[in-house]
């Protein structure tokens, strides 16, 4: 199953590697990760996608934990949260391709950033699958480059970390 | 340079200067081990901390508090592949509690601080400070070194949740065939008192691991010894025909529980461990209990001094009967030692009172079954990770802890060439240790195995040109005796021992043919030991189990 964990960490150096170095260390499996500052300049916020049954997870939880610099792990999976993943795409429509590019781009809700003669570069946020279900509507010798963020996530409500 | 100018220069610390950087390693472990005291070890950069790696990682595995300085090149060149330059922070993220790289003078009180905290405390382990040269050369005025330390990232559990305390309370108060498993963590959380108490308050067999012996007294009535892959009859029987397993500081390594499937069918499970990832890791537990050994069995005692127990006496009678099996009974041979027979006469020559440190291998099984620990902290060996050249180094370490105490290093020949360079730091020192080298000539243990698994076939277990350690010994300026017959077993023990001042190596030839027994194969359950003559397999009766 696939989990999505919070980690507040200390912004340290090396913290990263910590985090990577455990899942690599340990055989948990990284979907993906995404790390930066938060609003608190001593702390970095991570957040990983990864797969595994309750055990692993559970597992994944606790050593994560255990690691000196972790101050917060949060499994935002088992609560009603919000998750976004952003994926910039250079594309270059083929004949294959016969739709109305704008309307596709207003169907999904997503920008037209840079267009060239030959190429449109489109910038589109959501879930996973709604980046992965707007790359599949394109032939896909028209999709040139894809560079994708990896999930970041945080819970509903009044609740905190 | 710098830190060692600054030691010549000060009386408080004392200072070993080992051969290698794994024996200071061992050597800060044993003395850890020995004195529950952090061991401190001081190393160059490059090479220096590299080798340390393997003792570093020996500590980790066993929760051993350990701070290791290491040397780095000045800050302006790391990365710059300087000369004796290694990535040490990163080398031993994997095998630390924790490390560090300090990056200004400013850091280096509040860092040592941390890290002897870190080290310290919760489940303990060893704790790299990687400091550039550059740091050691500038100076600044010197603050108080901070009396306390408080991390908001690092704060390990200690009291335990009352109501799990009473949940466990209830089962063990109601299980039929109890059996109380206690590991590492009763030996490291000084919970040896209250284990005692709390085993004899219930009256239940208690069976302990390789790295618990001691914590409860191996002689005592109660104690079913050791378990797992080199355990008992009695103490895996018991296991495998349990009801309700409390684990103590224990984490169910593969060593214990052999195949997991078949592992204690029809027991509930209680684990107590101070480090919430060992809890239901490889054993699903139906009570956690997350604290300090020692503070969750005063709770438990608390709980359990006045409730009534279930009446377990058809489950001794049982145990009793698989004690009479007598698993560790061993035919001797004319002509040849056995090593048993070596253990033995050690136990009895010291009264069963010196501090032991073994290597590893088939020698270690041999020390852990036949010499009965009565107390905590005098049973020093590599269990986790398994380290080869540990003994000799740990025993240097053992005897600086504990002075007045005789130290005996149980080795074989392949070990104990691991590590030699350090007889020439234990005669520098004065740290006189007993060396009591099992010589059989091979790996025993991968021939052991070589001889089950393999059909036999011996591939690079045979130790050809060994050397002459007698020779060896008195070339360090040691004593060296050899002793090739039963007769002069006992008199060379008694001679090494007499030597109160002196390191004796005393080298034992012994049976090349003896197997460790009972054995568990790999992939077996409890109930599936190799005992000793008998080639069968001895299958469990499951009737005896529901009979009880």
């Amino acid at each position: 199953m696939r989990h999505i964990i919070s980690v507040v960490i200390e912004n340290e150096t090396g913290a990263l590697s910590r985090v990577s170095g455990l899942f690599s260390q340990r055989g948990f499996n990284i979907e993906s990760l995404t790390v930066a500052q938060t609003n608190d300049p001593s702390l970095s916020r991570m957040t990983i996608v990864s797969t595994g049954n309750d055990r692993v997870l559970e597992q994944i939880v606790k050593q994560l934990n255990k690691l000196i610099e972790v101050v917060k792990v949060s499994d935002l999976t088992s609560q009603d949260h919000i998750e976004r993943d952003l994926m910039l795409v250079k594309i270059c429509p083929t004949k294959k391709d016969n739709f109305d590019l704008k309307q596709l781009v207003d169907v999904f809700s997503c920008k037209i950033v840079d267009v060239t003669d030959k190429t449109y570069t489109i910038e589109i946020s959501g879930k996973t699958k709604k980046l992965n279900a707007f790359l599949d509507t394109f032939d896909p010798a028209s999709v040139l480059e894809v560079s994708r963020t990896g999930v970041t996530g945080i819970s509903r409500g009044k609740k905190l970390i | 340079m710098h830190i060692y100018d600054a030691l010549d220069a000060q009386e408080d610390i004392t200072h070993i200067l080992v051969r290698h950087e794994q024996g200071a390693a061992h050597a800060a472990d044993g003395y850890a081990r020995t004195s529950g005291k952090p061991g401190v070890v001081l190393v160059t950069s490059g090479p220096g901390i590299t080798n340390a790696v393997t003792g570093i990682a020996t500590a980790n595995m066993d929760s051993i508090p350990m701070v290791v300085i290491s040397g780095q090149v000045p800050s302006p060149l790391i990365g710059n592949d300087a000369f004796q330059e290694v990535d040490a922070v990163g080398i031993t993220r994997s095998c630390v509690k924790h490390n560090f790289l300090i990056k200004d003078i400013s850091e280096v009180a509040i860092t040592v601080k941390k890290a002897f905290h870190i080290a310290t405390t919760g489940r303990p382990g060893p704790v790299v400070i990687d400091i550039p040269k550059d740091v050691t050369i500038n100076q600044m005025e010197l603050e108080e070194y901070p009396e306390t330390i408080k991390m908001r990232s690092y704060k390990p559990t200690t009291k335990a949740s009352n109501r799990q305390i009473k949940k466990a309370a209830e089962l063990i108060a109601n299980s039929q065939r109890p059996i109380l498993y206690s590991g590492g963590g009763s030996v490291i959380g000084n919970a040896s008192k209250e284990l005692r108490e709390f085993t004899r308050l219930l009256g239940f067999p208690i069976t302990q691991t390789l790295m618990g012996l001691g914590a409860y007294p191996g002689t005592d009535e109660l104690s079913i010894g050791m378990l797992g892959m080199h355990g008992t009859y009695e103490a895996n029987m018991a296991m495998h025909g349990s009801d309700c397993v409390v684990a103590i500081g224990a984490r169910f390594d593969d060593r214990i529980t052999g195949n997991l499937e078949k592992f204690c069918p029809s027991a509930k499970f209680i684990h107590i461990d101070i480090d919430p990832s060992q809890i239901s890791k490889n054993v699903v537990a139906d009570i956690p209990i997350v604290g300090q050994t020692k503070q969750v069995l005063q709770a438990l005692i608390e709980e359990l001094k006045d409730a009534k127990l279930a009446d377990i006496s058809k489950w001794w009678s049982q145990i009793n009967t698989w004690r009479g099996v007598d698993s560790l009974a061993y035919k001797k041979k004319s002509g040849v030692i056995k090593p048993q027979t070596v253990i033995e006469m050690l136990y009895e020559v010291t009264k069963g009172e010196a501090i032991v440190t073994s290597d590893v291998g088939q020698h270690q099984m041999w020390a852990a079954q036949y010499y009965l620990f009565d107390e905590p902290r005098r049973w020093i060996n590599s269990g986790g990770l398994g380290t080869m050249g540990f003994g000799l180094p740990a025993a240097m370490g053992a005897k600086i802890a504990m002075p007045d105490r005789d130290v005996v290093c149980v080795t074989g020949e392949g070990s104990i060439q691991m590590m030699l360079q350090e007889l020439s730091t234990m005669l520098q020192y004065n740290t006189p240790v007993k060396i009591v080298n099992l010589n059989n000539r091979y790996l025993g243990m991968v021939r052991q195995w070589q001889e089950f698994f393999y059909e036999k076939r011996y591939a690079m277990s045979y130790m050809d040109a060994l050397p002459d350690f007698v020779k060896l010994a008195e070339s360090y300026g040691h004593l060296g005796i050899l002793v090739e017959n039963e007769k002069d077993l006992k008199p060379a023990l008694i001679e090494a021992l007499k030597q109160k001042d002196r390191t004796v190596f005393v080298d034992v030839i012994t049976d090349q043919n003896e197997n460790v027994f009972p054995m568990i194969p790999a992939g077996g359950a409890h109930c599936d030991m190799l005992l000793s003559g008998r080639d069968e397999m001895v299958s469990k009766d499951e009737t005896d189990l529901n009979a009880v």
